[in-house]
Protein backbone atom coordinates (compact mmCIF):
# COMPACT_ATOMS: atom_id res chain seq x y z
CA UNK A 1 0.00 0.00 0.00
CA UNK A 2 1.60 3.34 -1.20
CA UNK A 3 1.97 6.31 1.68
CA UNK A 4 -0.36 8.54 0.42
CA UNK A 5 -3.17 5.66 -0.07
CA UNK A 6 -5.54 5.59 2.87
CA UNK A 7 -4.54 3.44 5.99
CA UNK A 8 -6.83 0.45 6.30
CA UNK A 9 -9.09 0.24 9.28
CA UNK A 10 -8.90 -2.62 11.41
CA UNK A 11 -11.71 -5.28 11.02
CA UNK A 12 -12.88 -4.14 7.48
CA UNK A 13 -13.09 -6.05 4.07
CA UNK A 14 -11.18 -5.19 0.71
CA UNK A 15 -12.71 -4.92 -2.64
CA UNK A 16 -11.40 -3.78 -5.75
CA UNK A 17 -13.44 -1.41 -7.50
CA UNK A 18 -14.66 1.79 -9.36
CA UNK A 19 -15.26 4.97 -7.68
CA UNK A 20 -18.64 5.14 -8.66
CA UNK A 21 -19.17 1.13 -7.84
CA UNK A 22 -18.29 1.83 -3.71
CA UNK A 23 -20.49 4.82 -4.00
CA UNK A 24 -23.19 2.15 -5.50
CA UNK A 25 -21.72 0.18 -2.34
CA UNK A 26 -22.20 2.63 0.29
CA UNK A 27 -25.88 3.34 -0.67
CA UNK A 28 -27.24 -0.33 -0.44
CA UNK A 29 -25.52 0.04 2.86
CA UNK A 30 -27.28 3.11 3.48
CA UNK A 31 -30.74 1.52 2.29
CA UNK A 32 -32.39 5.48 1.37
CA UNK A 33 -36.07 5.04 1.49
CA UNK A 34 -35.87 7.18 -1.73
CA UNK A 35 -33.64 6.92 -4.61
CA UNK A 36 -34.26 9.22 -8.09
CA UNK A 37 -32.11 9.06 -11.36
CA UNK A 38 -31.52 9.95 -14.73
CA UNK A 39 -28.40 8.27 -16.65
CA UNK A 40 -25.43 10.94 -17.22
CA UNK A 41 -21.62 10.36 -18.00
CA UNK A 42 -19.91 9.74 -15.55
CA UNK A 43 -22.48 8.99 -13.12
CA UNK A 44 -24.27 6.48 -14.73
CA UNK A 45 -22.24 3.59 -13.27
CA UNK A 46 -23.63 4.54 -9.45
CA UNK A 47 -26.85 4.18 -10.79
CA UNK A 48 -26.26 1.45 -13.18
CA UNK A 49 -25.20 -0.95 -9.99
CA UNK A 50 -27.73 0.41 -7.59
CA UNK A 51 -30.56 -0.33 -9.67
CA UNK A 52 -29.02 -3.48 -9.81
CA UNK A 53 -29.33 -3.96 -6.19
CA UNK A 54 -33.02 -3.02 -6.66
CA UNK A 55 -33.54 -5.26 -9.35
CA UNK A 56 -32.42 -8.02 -7.12
CA UNK A 57 -34.19 -6.93 -3.99
CA UNK A 58 -31.38 -6.68 -2.08
CA UNK A 59 -32.70 -2.77 -1.13
CA UNK A 60 -36.04 -1.51 0.14
CA UNK A 61 -35.30 1.88 -1.59
CA UNK A 62 -38.28 2.93 -3.61
CA UNK A 63 -36.43 3.34 -7.28
CA UNK A 64 -38.22 6.30 -9.22
CA UNK A 65 -36.60 6.26 -12.82
CA UNK A 66 -37.45 9.85 -14.27
CA UNK A 67 -37.28 11.74 -17.47
CA UNK A 68 -35.08 14.05 -16.67
CA UNK A 69 -32.75 15.79 -13.83
CA UNK A 70 -35.24 18.07 -13.04
CA UNK A 71 -37.52 15.97 -12.00
CA UNK A 72 -34.78 13.65 -10.17
CA UNK A 73 -34.41 16.44 -7.88
CA UNK A 74 -38.01 16.80 -8.16
CA UNK A 75 -38.33 13.93 -7.08
CA UNK A 76 -36.32 13.29 -3.95
CA UNK A 77 -37.08 17.24 -3.05
CA UNK A 78 -41.19 15.27 -2.68
CA UNK A 79 -39.28 12.23 -1.19
CA UNK A 80 -37.63 14.04 1.36
CA UNK A 81 -40.35 16.42 2.47
CA UNK A 82 -41.78 13.32 3.15
CA UNK A 83 -39.69 12.30 5.86
CA UNK A 84 -38.00 10.04 3.43
CA UNK A 85 -34.26 9.04 3.18
CA UNK A 86 -33.24 10.25 -0.19
CA UNK A 87 -30.57 10.19 -2.57
CA UNK A 88 -29.74 10.75 -6.31
CA UNK A 89 -26.51 11.25 -7.97
CA UNK A 90 -25.76 13.85 -11.48
CA UNK A 91 -22.92 15.32 -12.76
CA UNK A 92 -22.11 18.33 -15.15
CA UNK A 93 -25.25 18.97 -17.99
CA UNK A 94 -27.30 16.88 -15.52
CA UNK A 95 -26.57 19.46 -12.57
CA UNK A 96 -27.34 22.42 -14.59
CA UNK A 97 -30.84 21.25 -15.45
CA UNK A 98 -31.46 20.36 -12.13
CA UNK A 99 -30.45 24.43 -11.06
CA UNK A 100 -33.59 25.56 -10.02
CA UNK A 101 -34.39 22.59 -7.75
CA UNK A 102 -31.11 22.69 -6.37
CA UNK A 103 -31.87 26.08 -4.70
CA UNK A 104 -35.40 25.26 -3.63
CA UNK A 105 -34.29 21.99 -1.74
CA UNK A 106 -31.04 23.84 0.33
CA UNK A 107 -34.07 26.51 1.27
CA UNK A 108 -36.65 23.98 2.24
CA UNK A 109 -34.23 22.24 4.73
CA UNK A 110 -34.45 18.76 3.22
CA UNK A 111 -31.62 16.21 4.03
CA UNK A 112 -30.81 14.86 1.08
CA UNK A 113 -27.66 13.02 -0.55
CA UNK A 114 -26.38 13.75 -4.00
CA UNK A 115 -23.15 12.33 -5.27
CA UNK A 116 -21.65 14.85 -8.38
CA UNK A 117 -19.34 12.95 -10.44
CA UNK A 118 -17.52 16.40 -11.26
CA UNK A 119 -17.42 16.70 -14.88
CA UNK A 120 -16.95 19.85 -17.00
CA UNK A 121 -19.96 21.92 -18.12
CA UNK A 122 -20.58 22.00 -22.25
CA UNK A 123 -19.71 23.69 -23.94
CA UNK A 124 -18.25 23.11 -25.94
CA UNK A 125 -19.57 19.92 -25.14
CA UNK A 126 -17.17 17.41 -22.99
CA UNK A 127 -17.32 14.78 -20.44
CA UNK A 128 -14.44 14.50 -18.48
CA UNK A 129 -13.70 16.59 -15.23
CA UNK A 130 -13.32 19.50 -13.78
CA UNK A 131 -15.08 20.95 -11.20
CA UNK A 132 -17.17 23.55 -13.23
CA UNK A 133 -20.18 21.87 -12.30
CA UNK A 134 -20.23 21.74 -8.51
CA UNK A 135 -18.38 24.63 -8.08
CA UNK A 136 -21.75 26.60 -10.07
CA UNK A 137 -23.22 25.82 -7.30
CA UNK A 138 -21.71 26.93 -4.21
CA UNK A 139 -23.40 29.40 -3.42
CA UNK A 140 -27.10 27.15 -3.59
CA UNK A 141 -27.00 26.30 -0.04
CA UNK A 142 -25.78 22.85 -0.52
CA UNK A 143 -22.89 21.21 1.74
CA UNK A 144 -20.28 19.94 -0.53
CA UNK A 145 -17.37 17.53 0.64
CA UNK A 146 -14.88 17.00 -2.15
CA UNK A 147 -13.49 13.50 -2.19
CA UNK A 148 -9.99 12.80 -3.23
CA UNK A 149 -10.35 8.60 -4.23
CA UNK A 150 -12.76 6.00 -4.51
CA UNK A 151 -12.31 5.10 -0.75
CA UNK A 152 -13.67 8.50 0.25
CA UNK A 153 -15.90 8.97 -1.87
CA UNK A 154 -17.76 5.67 0.08
CA UNK A 155 -17.06 6.97 3.32
CA UNK A 156 -18.46 10.51 2.79
CA UNK A 157 -21.31 8.82 1.28
CA UNK A 158 -22.62 7.77 4.50
CA UNK A 159 -20.95 10.38 6.78
CA UNK A 160 -23.09 12.81 4.20
CA UNK A 161 -26.28 11.09 5.74
CA UNK A 162 -26.08 11.51 8.74
CA UNK A 163 -24.06 15.02 8.65
CA UNK A 164 -27.04 15.72 6.38
CA UNK A 165 -29.82 15.27 9.07
CA UNK A 166 -28.05 16.46 11.79
CA UNK A 167 -30.60 18.36 13.75
CA UNK A 168 -28.89 21.61 13.92
CA UNK A 169 -28.08 21.47 10.19
CA UNK A 170 -30.50 20.02 7.85
CA UNK A 171 -29.27 20.62 4.94
CA UNK A 172 -28.58 18.67 1.52
CA UNK A 173 -25.16 17.01 1.01
CA UNK A 174 -23.04 16.88 -2.22
CA UNK A 175 -20.61 14.59 -2.49
CA UNK A 176 -17.99 15.02 -5.39
CA UNK A 177 -15.58 12.50 -6.68
CA UNK A 178 -13.46 13.61 -9.53
CA UNK A 179 -15.14 11.88 -12.82
CA UNK A 180 -13.45 8.68 -14.60
CA UNK A 181 -10.28 9.52 -12.83
CA UNK A 182 -11.98 8.06 -9.59
CA UNK A 183 -15.64 7.43 -10.51
CA UNK A 184 -13.98 4.68 -13.31
CA UNK A 185 -10.82 3.92 -11.64
CA UNK A 186 -10.29 0.48 -9.83
CA UNK A 187 -8.85 0.74 -6.28
CA UNK A 188 -8.65 -1.82 -3.50
CA UNK A 189 -11.44 -0.12 -1.38
CA UNK A 190 -11.72 -0.76 2.45
CA UNK A 191 -15.58 -1.19 3.44
CA UNK A 192 -17.09 -1.01 6.81
CA UNK A 193 -19.07 -3.49 7.49
CA UNK A 194 -23.33 -3.16 6.83
CA UNK A 195 -24.18 -2.92 10.52
CA UNK A 196 -21.72 -0.40 11.47
CA UNK A 197 -23.26 1.28 8.52
CA UNK A 198 -26.55 0.85 10.03
CA UNK A 199 -25.27 1.82 13.50
CA UNK A 200 -23.96 5.05 12.61
CA UNK A 201 -26.64 5.99 10.20
CA UNK A 202 -29.67 5.12 12.82
CA UNK A 203 -33.18 6.04 11.49
CA UNK A 204 -34.31 9.05 9.82
CA UNK A 205 -35.68 11.31 12.02
CA UNK A 206 -37.73 13.72 10.03
CA UNK A 207 -38.74 17.00 11.97
CA UNK A 208 -41.58 17.38 9.25
CA UNK A 209 -44.01 15.14 7.04
CA UNK A 210 -46.45 15.89 4.49
CA UNK A 211 -47.82 12.67 4.54
CA UNK A 212 -48.05 13.43 8.23
CA UNK A 213 -52.03 13.73 7.91
CA UNK A 214 -52.82 14.85 11.76
CA UNK A 215 -50.51 17.50 11.65
CA UNK A 216 -51.27 18.83 8.21
CA UNK A 217 -48.82 21.46 7.11
CA UNK A 218 -47.73 24.14 4.06
CA UNK A 219 -44.15 23.80 2.87
CA UNK A 220 -42.46 26.29 0.35
CA UNK A 221 -45.36 28.65 0.65
CA UNK A 222 -45.08 32.73 -0.93
CA UNK A 223 -42.65 33.86 1.18
CA UNK A 224 -42.36 37.70 0.28
CA UNK A 225 -40.45 40.56 1.84
CA UNK A 226 -41.88 40.02 5.18
CA UNK A 227 -40.60 36.88 5.75
CA UNK A 228 -37.76 35.61 3.36
CA UNK A 229 -35.21 37.62 4.65
CA UNK A 230 -35.59 35.85 8.17
CA UNK A 231 -35.88 32.37 6.48
CA UNK A 232 -32.56 33.02 4.58
CA UNK A 233 -30.97 33.97 8.34
CA UNK A 234 -31.66 30.89 9.66
CA UNK A 235 -30.45 29.23 6.51
CA UNK A 236 -27.62 30.57 6.94
CA UNK A 237 -27.15 29.90 10.50
CA UNK A 238 -27.99 26.28 9.13
CA UNK A 239 -24.93 26.43 7.30
CA UNK A 240 -22.70 27.53 9.96
CA UNK A 241 -23.98 25.22 12.59
CA UNK A 242 -22.44 22.32 9.92
CA UNK A 243 -19.02 23.65 10.60
CA UNK A 244 -19.55 22.21 13.97
CA UNK A 245 -21.60 19.60 13.15
CA UNK A 246 -19.18 18.30 10.81
CA UNK A 247 -16.60 17.76 13.83
CA UNK A 248 -19.50 16.21 15.79
CA UNK A 249 -20.90 13.71 13.26
CA UNK A 250 -16.50 12.74 12.73
CA UNK A 251 -16.23 11.81 15.81
CA UNK A 252 -19.41 9.43 15.64
CA UNK A 253 -17.77 8.83 12.53
CA UNK A 254 -15.02 7.58 14.17
CA UNK A 255 -16.26 5.43 17.11
CA UNK A 256 -18.29 3.32 14.33
CA UNK A 257 -16.57 3.19 11.92
CA UNK A 258 -12.89 3.67 12.66
CA UNK A 259 -11.72 6.80 10.38
CA UNK A 260 -11.09 10.25 11.38
CA UNK A 261 -12.68 12.87 8.79
CA UNK A 262 -11.43 16.40 8.94
CA UNK A 263 -12.22 19.49 7.28
CA UNK A 264 -8.85 18.86 5.13
CA UNK A 265 -6.15 16.94 5.04
CA UNK A 266 -2.44 18.38 6.20
CA UNK A 267 0.18 16.49 4.47
CA UNK A 268 3.69 17.30 5.20
CA UNK A 269 2.18 20.51 5.20
CA UNK A 270 2.88 21.69 9.31
CA UNK A 271 6.67 22.29 8.87
CA UNK A 272 6.37 22.96 5.20
CA UNK A 273 7.69 26.43 4.17
CA UNK A 274 6.04 25.78 0.49
CA UNK A 275 2.34 24.32 0.25
CA UNK A 276 0.06 23.80 -2.16
CA UNK A 277 -3.88 23.67 -2.16
CA UNK A 278 -5.59 21.00 -4.02
CA UNK A 279 -8.73 19.08 -3.96
CA UNK A 280 -10.20 16.07 -4.93
CA UNK A 281 -7.79 12.86 -7.01
CA UNK A 282 -4.96 15.67 -8.05
CA UNK A 283 -4.22 15.90 -4.64
CA UNK A 284 -2.90 11.71 -4.71
CA UNK A 285 -1.14 12.79 -7.60
CA UNK A 286 0.33 16.23 -5.36
CA UNK A 287 1.27 13.68 -2.58
CA UNK A 288 3.85 11.68 -4.42
CA UNK A 289 5.27 14.94 -5.82
CA UNK A 290 5.74 15.76 -2.24
CA UNK A 291 6.99 12.82 -0.67
CA UNK A 292 9.68 13.10 -3.64
CA UNK A 293 10.65 16.51 -2.85
CA UNK A 294 10.94 15.85 0.43
CA UNK A 295 13.29 12.87 -0.16
CA UNK A 296 15.06 15.38 -1.80
CA UNK A 297 15.21 17.70 1.42
CA UNK A 298 12.65 20.34 -0.05
CA UNK A 299 9.80 21.82 2.60
CA UNK A 300 7.15 21.17 0.65
CA UNK A 301 3.30 20.46 1.91
CA UNK A 302 0.07 19.46 0.63
CA UNK A 303 -3.61 20.73 2.22
CA UNK A 304 -6.64 19.27 0.40
CA UNK A 305 -10.01 20.67 1.81
CA UNK A 306 -12.12 17.89 1.87
CA UNK A 307 -15.31 20.40 3.22
CA UNK A 308 -15.92 23.19 1.20
CA UNK A 309 -19.08 24.51 1.67
CA UNK A 310 -19.00 25.40 4.64
CA UNK A 311 -15.65 26.74 4.00
CA UNK A 312 -13.09 26.17 7.61
CA UNK A 313 -11.56 29.40 6.93
CA UNK A 314 -10.18 29.47 10.26
CA UNK A 315 -8.50 26.57 10.61
CA UNK A 316 -7.07 27.11 6.67
CA UNK A 317 -5.71 30.59 7.76
CA UNK A 318 -4.31 28.98 10.92
CA UNK A 319 -2.91 26.02 9.01
CA UNK A 320 -1.28 28.59 5.83
CA UNK A 321 -0.32 31.12 8.01
CA UNK A 322 3.31 31.56 8.30
CA UNK A 323 4.24 29.68 5.01
CA UNK A 324 6.60 31.12 2.42
CA UNK A 325 4.64 30.67 -0.61
CA UNK A 326 1.35 29.21 -1.14
CA UNK A 327 0.16 27.75 -4.75
CA UNK A 328 -4.20 26.91 -5.04
CA UNK A 329 -5.19 24.67 -7.65
CA UNK A 330 -8.48 25.43 -8.92
CA UNK A 331 -10.17 23.03 -11.37
CA UNK A 332 -12.42 25.09 -12.57
CA UNK A 333 -12.11 28.81 -13.88
CA UNK A 334 -14.64 31.86 -12.42
CA UNK A 335 -14.76 34.26 -15.20
CA UNK A 336 -13.89 37.81 -14.77
CA UNK A 337 -12.92 36.91 -11.42
CA UNK A 338 -9.13 37.02 -9.71
CA UNK A 339 -8.66 33.31 -9.55
CA UNK A 340 -10.59 30.22 -9.06
CA UNK A 341 -13.45 29.21 -6.31
CA UNK A 342 -10.79 27.72 -4.49
CA UNK A 343 -8.41 30.85 -4.78
CA UNK A 344 -10.91 33.21 -4.04
CA UNK A 345 -11.94 31.71 -0.82
CA UNK A 346 -8.59 31.22 0.42
CA UNK A 347 -7.43 34.60 -0.39
CA UNK A 348 -10.79 36.30 1.79
CA UNK A 349 -9.96 33.79 4.72
CA UNK A 350 -6.55 35.11 4.86
CA UNK A 351 -7.91 38.35 3.87
CA UNK A 352 -7.00 39.79 8.07
CA UNK A 353 -3.98 37.30 8.97
CA UNK A 354 -0.87 39.48 9.95
CA UNK A 355 1.18 36.16 8.98
CA UNK A 356 -0.08 35.75 5.26
CA UNK A 357 1.99 33.76 2.84
CA UNK A 358 2.33 35.15 -0.68
CA UNK A 359 -0.07 33.65 -2.58
CA UNK A 360 -0.91 32.55 -6.16
CA UNK A 361 -3.58 30.51 -8.56
CA UNK A 362 -3.28 28.12 -10.86
CA UNK A 363 -6.28 26.99 -12.98
CA UNK A 364 -5.30 23.16 -14.23
CA UNK A 365 -6.92 19.88 -15.82
CA UNK A 366 -9.83 21.99 -17.56
CA UNK A 367 -12.05 19.17 -19.33
CA UNK A 368 -9.93 16.40 -18.20
CA UNK A 369 -6.51 17.85 -19.22
CA UNK A 370 -4.28 15.99 -17.01
CA UNK A 371 -1.82 17.05 -14.86
CA UNK A 372 0.84 14.92 -14.32
CA UNK A 373 3.87 14.65 -11.40
CA UNK A 374 5.69 17.18 -13.79
CA UNK A 375 3.09 19.57 -13.45
CA UNK A 376 2.67 19.76 -10.15
CA UNK A 377 6.30 20.11 -9.62
CA UNK A 378 7.07 22.83 -11.70
CA UNK A 379 4.34 24.71 -9.00
CA UNK A 380 6.38 23.68 -6.35
CA UNK A 381 9.24 25.18 -8.19
CA UNK A 382 7.68 28.34 -9.33
CA UNK A 383 6.45 28.74 -5.51
CA UNK A 384 10.63 28.08 -4.31
CA UNK A 385 11.76 30.23 -7.21
CA UNK A 386 9.45 32.73 -5.84
CA UNK A 387 8.69 33.98 -9.12
CA UNK A 388 4.86 33.02 -9.35
CA UNK A 389 2.34 35.13 -11.18
CA UNK A 390 -0.84 35.49 -9.75
CA UNK A 391 -2.85 33.68 -11.55
CA UNK A 392 -1.44 31.17 -13.52
CA UNK A 393 -2.36 28.23 -16.28
CA UNK A 394 -1.41 24.70 -15.55
CA UNK A 395 -1.13 22.84 -18.66
CA UNK A 396 -2.66 25.17 -21.38
CA UNK A 397 -0.95 25.12 -24.77
CA UNK A 398 0.10 28.78 -25.32
CA UNK B 1 -71.91 23.73 7.48
CA UNK B 2 -69.39 23.65 10.81
CA UNK B 3 -67.94 26.87 12.03
CA UNK B 4 -64.85 27.33 10.62
CA UNK B 5 -61.93 27.22 12.84
CA UNK B 6 -60.09 31.10 12.70
CA UNK B 7 -56.34 30.59 11.01
CA UNK B 8 -53.52 31.82 12.95
CA UNK B 9 -50.39 32.50 11.51
CA UNK B 10 -47.98 29.89 12.71
CA UNK B 11 -45.15 32.64 12.58
CA UNK B 12 -46.93 36.27 13.18
CA UNK B 13 -44.84 38.93 11.26
CA UNK B 14 -42.58 40.11 14.86
CA UNK B 15 -41.03 36.41 14.56
CA UNK B 16 -37.21 37.13 14.19
CA UNK B 17 -35.27 34.62 12.44
CA UNK B 18 -34.18 32.69 15.32
CA UNK B 19 -38.09 31.69 16.33
CA UNK B 20 -39.65 31.46 13.10
CA UNK B 21 -40.73 27.86 11.70
CA UNK B 22 -37.63 26.54 9.18
CA UNK B 23 -38.32 26.72 5.38
CA UNK B 24 -41.77 28.53 5.17
CA UNK B 25 -43.73 25.95 7.09
CA UNK B 26 -47.26 27.37 7.72
CA UNK B 27 -50.47 25.50 8.90
CA UNK B 28 -52.60 24.78 5.35
CA UNK B 29 -54.73 27.26 4.10
CA UNK B 30 -53.00 29.94 5.70
CA UNK B 31 -53.41 31.73 2.27
CA UNK B 32 -57.01 32.58 3.48
CA UNK B 33 -55.41 35.31 6.26
CA UNK B 34 -53.28 37.26 3.13
CA UNK B 35 -55.31 40.04 2.78
CA UNK B 36 -55.06 40.33 -1.19
CA UNK B 37 -58.43 43.42 -1.00
CA UNK B 38 -55.59 46.05 -0.65
CA UNK B 39 -53.91 45.65 -4.09
CA UNK B 40 -57.68 47.12 -5.10
CA UNK B 41 -57.62 50.30 -7.34
CA UNK B 42 -61.53 49.40 -8.04
CA UNK B 43 -64.28 47.58 -6.34
CA UNK B 44 -67.04 45.94 -7.52
CA UNK B 45 -70.96 46.90 -5.93
CA UNK B 46 -73.70 44.75 -6.04
CA UNK B 47 -77.11 46.06 -7.22
CA UNK B 48 -79.32 43.40 -4.97
CA UNK B 49 -82.49 44.35 -7.20
CA UNK B 50 -80.78 43.95 -10.69
CA UNK B 51 -79.13 40.57 -9.53
CA UNK B 52 -80.93 37.14 -10.80
CA UNK B 53 -78.89 35.17 -8.54
CA UNK B 54 -77.45 33.22 -11.71
CA UNK B 55 -73.62 32.84 -9.84
CA UNK B 56 -71.81 33.41 -12.83
CA UNK B 57 -69.87 36.09 -11.05
CA UNK B 58 -68.96 33.34 -8.26
CA UNK B 59 -67.94 30.73 -11.00
CA UNK B 60 -65.62 33.10 -12.69
CA UNK B 61 -64.16 35.30 -9.69
CA UNK B 62 -60.09 34.29 -9.70
CA UNK B 63 -60.26 34.82 -5.98
CA UNK B 64 -63.48 32.98 -3.45
CA UNK B 65 -64.67 36.63 -3.52
CA UNK B 66 -67.86 35.77 -3.79
CA UNK B 67 -69.73 35.01 -0.63
CA UNK B 68 -73.48 33.38 -1.17
CA UNK B 69 -75.77 32.16 0.93
CA UNK B 70 -76.42 28.88 2.09
CA UNK B 71 -79.58 28.37 -0.54
CA UNK B 72 -77.15 29.41 -3.28
CA UNK B 73 -77.84 33.27 -3.74
CA UNK B 74 -75.58 35.80 -3.99
CA UNK B 75 -74.87 37.29 -0.73
CA UNK B 76 -72.46 39.85 -0.55
CA UNK B 77 -68.61 40.67 -2.02
CA UNK B 78 -65.78 39.79 0.16
CA UNK B 79 -63.54 42.91 0.47
CA UNK B 80 -60.90 41.47 2.14
CA UNK B 81 -59.85 39.27 -0.73
CA UNK B 82 -61.47 40.95 -3.62
CA UNK B 83 -58.65 42.52 -6.11
CA UNK B 84 -61.06 44.40 -7.95
CA UNK B 85 -60.62 42.74 -11.31
CA UNK B 86 -63.61 43.40 -12.83
CA UNK B 87 -64.58 40.01 -13.77
CA UNK B 88 -67.72 39.33 -12.36
CA UNK B 89 -68.90 42.91 -13.67
CA UNK B 90 -67.87 41.97 -17.20
CA UNK B 91 -69.76 38.52 -16.92
CA UNK B 92 -72.89 39.33 -15.12
CA UNK B 93 -75.61 38.70 -17.84
CA UNK B 94 -78.07 41.51 -16.21
CA UNK B 95 -75.53 44.23 -15.68
CA UNK B 96 -76.29 44.14 -11.61
CA UNK B 97 -72.73 44.57 -11.22
CA UNK B 98 -71.05 48.23 -11.06
CA UNK B 99 -67.33 49.12 -10.45
CA UNK B 100 -66.53 52.20 -9.03
CA UNK B 101 -63.03 53.99 -8.05
CA UNK B 102 -61.70 52.48 -4.97
CA UNK B 103 -60.04 55.61 -3.45
CA UNK B 104 -63.88 57.54 -4.17
CA UNK B 105 -65.39 54.23 -2.73
CA UNK B 106 -63.33 54.55 0.57
CA UNK B 107 -63.90 58.22 0.69
CA UNK B 108 -67.56 57.78 0.54
CA UNK B 109 -67.23 54.82 3.38
CA UNK B 110 -65.76 57.02 5.69
CA UNK B 111 -68.07 59.99 5.42
CA UNK B 112 -70.73 57.34 6.00
CA UNK B 113 -68.89 55.94 8.92
CA UNK B 114 -68.40 59.81 10.25
CA UNK B 115 -72.14 60.57 9.81
CA UNK B 116 -73.42 57.41 11.47
CA UNK B 117 -71.08 57.73 14.32
CA UNK B 118 -72.90 61.47 15.10
CA UNK B 119 -76.28 60.33 14.89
Amino acid sequence: MPKNKPKPVKGRDYDSMTGADAVAFGMRQINPDVVAAFPITPQTEIMERFSQFYADGIVDTEMILVESEHSAMSAVVGAAAAGARAMTATAANGLALMWEIVYIAASTRLPIVMNVVNRALSGPINIHCDHSDSMGCRDSGWIQIYSENGQEAYENTIFAVKFAEHPKVRLPVMVCQDGFITSHSVEPINFIHDDKVKQFIGKPKPEFSLLDVDNPITLGPLDLFDYYFEHKRQQIEGMENARKAFLDVAKEFEKTCGRRLQYFEEYSSKDADYVLVVMSSTAGTAKEVVDRLRKQGKKVGLIKPRLFRPFPYEEITKALEGKKAVAVMDRSASFGAQGGPLFLEISSAMLNSAKKPKLCNYIFGLGGRDTSMQDIEKVFEDLMNGKPKALNYLGVRG
Amino acid sequence: MAKKKKLQAVCPVEHGWKTIKPAGITEPGSAEELKTGDWRSQRPIHNMEKCIHCLQCFIFCPDCAIKTTEDGKFKEFDYYHCKGCGICAEICPVKAIDIADESESLEKEKKENKQNAKK
